[in-house]
C-alpha cells in the first residue's frame, strides 16, 4: 500500500518503527475480529486487517528497495503528488454521490430499491459530505500544506516516513468511514459520523500530521512563520480540539462498533454545533485561507496585498469563530443567551471574513489583466468571490428572524454548496491546477482551453444549485408558515414537498454540471503528466511519448 | 531582524503560535458550553420523562443507523406554525435521555419530535415498507427490509449498561429484565407486560408493532421508538411558567 | 455557584476577553519594528527556490 519515491539515504528506522506498528495492528485486529460477534465490528476489523497486510508486505518490500530515503537537500514531493491524486478521485467519488443523492430526491421511484437499504439517502447522505468535506477538502489541505510547508520554511518534511503514514493512515480513516457509513455505521452526529475505532484512528493520524507539519516548522531556514502557515497551524490544532471533544463517547464493549456520546440533549447539541460550525471556521476556511495566502500570490507573482491585515484578521477570524455554532439552534431548547451570542458573534464574523476576501482579491492589485489571461487565476478570484458571499449570507442567516425561515430549509444547503463548490472546490481546483506542472515538473497545463470549459461548466452548475436551493428554501419555508384567511395552516407538509419537485431536478442538473467540470479537469490533469518535462533528466527517466 | 534569530531547539514562535491558537479557540468554545452543564444540576426533571425500554432503545438505534436524522428533525420550535402543525414546542428535558442528541437540522420530511400516537402501527408499517403507498408524493426512501430482519438483540443488555454508564438512571432490574422486557413489549399478550410497566410507566403500551406476530423484526423496534416519540410529557398538566420549566 | 452566576461571568469575561485579545492582535500587527520583518515575510513565497 506504501508506494514510496525518493532517492538515496535510508529512513529505515522510523520505517522499521512504522511496520512494527503497522503488524501489531493487523494482528490485534485480527484477534478482534475473531473474538467478536458483532458483524459489523468484524467488518470493520477485518478492512483494518486488510490494510495492514497491504500496507505492511508494500512497506517492507519499499524499505528492501531502498526506496525510503530521506535526502534532506530535497523537498519530499512525492506524497504531495499522492496527495493531489487522492484529492482528485475523492473529489469526483464524493460529488458524484451528492449527484446521485439529489437525484434520488428528484426521481424517488426510479433510484430507490426496497431491499437493499445501503443505497438508501439515509446511508448516502454522509457519505458524500463526508466524501467531499474529509476526502476531498481534508486530502487538497493535507498535500497542499505538506507543499506549502517546505517551500515557505525552506526544509524538508519532518520525520521520514511520518507524512506517508499521515497521507495512507488518512485514506485508510476515509474507507472505514465510508463502508462504515453504508453498512450502518454511524454515531449520528453531522460531519462526525464515524464510530468510536474509526474516530481513534483518526486522532492518532491527526498528531501524526502535527507533528510532521511542526517538525517542519522547527527545521525551518527562514526566521519568520509565513501567514500561510498560521492558518494551517489553526486549522489543525483546532481541528484536533474540536474532534476529540465533539466525540467523547463510551462504547458498548470493546468488541462491539456502536458507542452512546458521553453528552445528551442540549449540553450535545451545543457541543455538536460547536464542532459543527467550526469544522465550517477551521476545516473549510482556515485552512483553505492558507491555500489563498500561498497560492494566489504565487500565480500572480504579487505578494500579498497587506501582511497587516492578514494578522489581524487571523486572531479575529479564529476568534470570532469558535463562538459561532449557537446560531444553529435558534428558538430550539438551548438558552437564549447562547443563541444570542452566537448570533452575534456570527454577525461580527463578517468583518474578518471579508478582510480575507479583500486581501485575497486586493492581492491582484496591478495584475487585474491576468483574470483574461489566466484562467486558474480566475478560479481562485472567482473562489474568493464565493467566499466573500457566502460569509456575507452566513451571518445574514444567522439572524434569529432570518434564522426561523431559513432553518431546516433547502436554503441552507444552498448557502454549504456556494461555500462548499464556491470556495473550497474552486480554491481547491486552482491550487491543484498550479501544483501539478510544478509538481511533475512541466512548463504549463496540457490545455488552457479545458480549463475555460471546467471554469465555464462548474460556474454555470454551481449558479443553477444555488438558485434552485434559494427557491425551494424560502418557498418551502414560506409555505410553511402560510395560513388561510380563516386561520388555519395552509399547505400540509407533503405539499411543500413536491413544489420542490422542479428545483430538485434542477439542483440535480447544476450538481452534474460541476462533476462534469471535474471530471474535464481530472482529464487535463493526467494529459499534463504525461507531457515532456521540462527538467530534462526526469525527460530522461520517464521516457513516455510526448502528448499531441 | 535579530530578535528573530534567536530560535533554539524548543523553537520560541511556533510554541506561541500553538498556545495563542489554543487559548484563542478553546476558552470561546468553554465559556458558552461550560454553564450548561450546570443546568443538568439546576433544573428540575420533567414529570413523565423516562428512558428509553429495550424495544425503543433498539429501534433508536435503527432510527440512528438508517440515518433518518438527515431528513426528520425532533426539535419543534416555539413559532405558531410549527406548534400548530407539530404540537407544543420540544422542552430540553425530553432529549435528557438522548446520547446523543436528534434534534436534527434540516426537514426534508417532516419534523417528529411529537410523531407517537399520531398514526396506527400498520400505517407506519406500510409507510416505512413502500412510503409512496400511502403518501404518493413521498421522497423517502423505502425501508422493506427492516419488516424481514430478526432485531439483533445479544449486545442490547451492555447498550443498556453503556447508557448508564454516561448517565442515564436504568435500575440493575430494568438491565437484568432488559430481555425480557423487550420480548413482552412486543407481544400484546405477554404476561411480563404488568411489570414492564412497573419499570417504565404505566403509558408503556405492548403490541405486536410489525403485525408479524411469529417474529421479533427490525420492524417492531423502529416503530415502537415512532409510537413513543413526544409521548412521554403530558402537555394538559405541564406548567410551562412555574418556575423550574423557566429558563 | 449558580448557573445564572456562570452564565453572567462567561458573558462579560467573553467580552473583555474578546477585545484583549483584538487589541493585542492589532498592536502586534502594527508594532513598527515588526513592519520590517512583514515586508520581507510578504515576499516569501515569491522567493523560494529549490532546497
Amino acid at each position: 500500500m506504501n508506494r514510496v519515491s525518493g532517492s538515496n539515504e535510508t529512513g529505515s528506522l522510523s520505517g522499521s518503527i512504522l511496520l512494527a506498528c503497522t503488524v501489531l495492528r493487523g494482528l490485534m485486529f485480527a484477534f478482534a475480529a475473531a473474538a467478536t460477534d458483532d458483524p459489523l465490528y468484524r467488518f470493520q476489523a477485518l478492512i483494518v486487517v486488510a490494510a495492514a497486510v497491504v500496507g505492511g508486505f508494500a512497506l517492507n518490500a519499499a524499505m528492501a528497495a531502498g526506496l525510503l530515503v530521506n535526502d534532506q537537500s530535497k523537498y519530499m514531493d512525492g506524497v504531495v503528488k499522492a496527495g493531489v491524486i487522492a484529492t482528485m478521485f475523492w473529489g469526483a467519488v464524493g460529488m458524484l454521490v451528492g449527484v446521485v443523492i439529489a437525484a434520488q430526491l428528484s426521481f424517488p421511484e426510479l433510484l430507490y430499491f426496497p431491499e437493499v437499504g445501503w443505497l438508501n439517502f439515509g446511508r448516502l447522505r454522509p457519505l458524500h459530505t463526508s466524501g467531499v468535506i474529509f476526502a476531498f477538502g481534508g486530502n487538497a489541505l493535507i498535500c497542499t500544506s505538506f507543499y506549502v510547508v517546505q517551500r515557505t520554511c525552506r526544509a524538508r518534511l519532518f520525520g521520514g516516513v511520518l507524512p506517508w503514514f499521515v497521507f495512507w493512515g488518512y485514506q485508510l480513516f476515509i474507507v472505514l468511514a465510508a463502508t462504515g457509513y453504508l453498512a450502518g455505521i454511524t454515531q449520528s452526529k453531522e460531519y462526525a459520523e464515524p464510530e468510536w475505532m474509526t474516530d481513534l484512528w483518526l486522532t492518532i493520524v491527526w498528531v501524526a500530521y502535527l507533528f510532521t507539519f511542526l517538525g517542519t516548522i522547527w527545521k525551518r531556514k527562514e526566521p519568520h512563520i509565513y501567514v500561510a502557515n498560521w492558518f494551517y497551524l489553526a486549522f489543525i490544532v483546532t481541528v484536533a480540539l474540536l474532534h476529540i471533544v465533539n466525540n467523547l463517547a463510551l462504547p458498548v464493549d470493546l468488541l462491539n462498533h456502536r458507542s452512546y456520546s458521553l453528552f445528551s440533549g442540549v449540553q450535545d447539541a451545543l457541543t455538536q454545533w460547536w464542532y459543527g460550525h467550526n469544522a465550517v471556521g477551521f476545516f473549510l476556511t482556515a485552512g483553505f485561507l492558507a491555500m489563498m495566502y500561498y497560492f494566489v500570490p504565487k500565480r500572480v507573482g504579487r505578494p500579498v496585498y497587506s501582511y497587516r491585515l492578514s494578522i489581524v484578521h487571523f486572531w479575529a477570524l479564529i476568534f470570532i469563530y469558535i463562538w459561532a455554532g449557537p446560531h444553529h439552534l435558534h428558538y430550539t431548547a438551548l438558552p437564549q443567551w447562547a443563541q444570542t451570542l452566537g448570533m452575534t458573534f456570527s454577525i461580527m464574523l463578517w468583518m474578518p471574513s471579508w478582510g480575507g476576501m479583500i486581501n485575497g482579491l486586493m492581492t491582484l492589485s496591478g495584475a487585474w489583466d491576468k483574470l483574461r489571461t489566466d484562467p486558474v487565476v480566475r478560479m481562485m478570484v472567482v473562489a474568493i468571490a464565493f467566499y466573500g458571499m457566502s460569509t456575507f449570507e452566513g451571518p445574514v442567516m444567522s439572524i434569529r428572524a432570518v434564522n426561523a425561515l431559513s432553518h431546516y430549509t433547502d436554503w441552507t444547503i444552498g448557502h454549504v454548496h456556494s461555500g462548499a463548490l464556491g470556495w473550497v472546490g474552486f480554491i481547491t481546483f486552482g491550487a491543484v491546477y498550479c501544483l501539478v506542472p510544478w509538481l511533475w515538473k512541466k512548463d504549463r497545463l496540457y490545455s488552457d482551453k479545458l480549463v475555460e470549459w471546467h471554469f465555464w461548466i462548474a460556474t454555470t452548475g454551481l449558479v443553477l444549485y444555488i438558485c434552485a436551493m434559494w427557491v425551494s428554501g424560502i418557498m418551502e419555508g414560506l409555505m410553511w408558515r402560510e395560513y388561510t384567511p380563516q386561520g388555519f395552516l395552509a399547505w400540509s407538509f407533503i405539499e411543500t414537498v413536491s413544489a420542490k419537485h422542479v428545483e430538485n431536478i434542477i439542483r440535480t442538473l447544476g450538481g452534474a454540471m460541476f462533476l462534469s467540470g471535474t471530471l474535464i479537469m481530472i482529464y487535463n490533469l493526467w494529459r499534463t503528466v504525461r507531457l515532456p518535462s521540462v527538467d530534462t533528466s526526469d525527460a530522461l527517466a520517464a521516457p513516455l511519448p510526448a502528448a499531441a | 531582524m535579530s530578535m528573530w534569530k534567536h530560535h533554539g531547539k524548543l523553537e520560541r514562535h511556533s510554541l506561541l503560535l500553538i498556545i495563542g491558537i489554543v487559548l484563542v479557540v478553546s476558552i470561546g468554545g468553554l465559556v458558552e458550553i461550560a454553564p450548561l452543564f450546570w443546568i443538568k444540576n439546576t433544573i428540575e426533571k420533567v414529570e413523565g420523562v423516562r428512558p428509553y425500554t429495550p424495544l425503543e432503545l433498539a429501534g433508536r438505534d435503527i432510527y440512528i443507523r438508517e440515518g433518518c436524522y438527515v431528513c426528520h428533525s425532533q426539535m419543534i420550535r416555539p413559532l405558531r406554525d410549527e406548534v400548530e402543525r407539530y404540537g407544543h414546542y420540544s422542552l430540553a428535558a425530553e432529549s435528557m435521555y438522548d446520547h446523543p442528541f436528534q434534534w436534527g437540522s434540516k426537514r426534508t420530511g417532516p419534523d417528529l419530535a411529537r410523531v407517537g400516537g399520531k398514526y396506527s402501527d400498520s400505517w407506519h408499517r406500510d409507510h416505512l415498507i413502500d412510503p409512496r403507498s400511502v403518501v404518493p408524493e413521498s421522497v423517502m426512501p423505502p425501508y422493506a427490509f427492516l419488516a424481514g430482519k430478526d432485531l439483533r438483540t445479544q449486545d442490547l443488555k451492555a447498550k443498556l449498561e453503556a447508557m448508564t454508564r454516561v448517565g442515564v438512571p436504568y435500575t440493575q432490574e430494568q438491565i437484568d429484565q432488559s430481555m425480557t422486557d423487550l420480548q413482552a413489549q412486543a407481544d400484546p399478550f405477554s404476561s411480563d407486560a404488568v411489570a414492564l410497566r412497573r419499570r417504565y410507566g404505566d403509558k408503556v403500551v405492548n403490541r405486536d408493532f410489525d403485525g408479524d406476530p411469529a417474529r421479533l423484526t427490525e420492524m417492531d423496534a423502529l416503530v415502537a421508538y415512532l409510537q413513543m416519540l413526544g409521548t412521554l410529557v403530558d402537555f394538559s398538566t405541564y406548567q410551562a411558567s412555574a418556575p423550574a420549566n423557566e429558563r | 455557584m449558580t448557573y445564572e452566576t456562570i452564565a453572567r461571568i462567561a458573558q462579560q469575561g467573553g467580552l473583555i476577553y474578546f477585545g484583549l485579545i483584538f487589541l493585542a492582535g492589532c498592536a502586534y500587527a502594527l508594532w513598527p519594528t515588526n513592519r520590517d520583518v512583514f515586508m520581507h515575510a510578504a515576499r516569501l513565497p515569491l522567493e523560494e527556490e529549490d532546497l
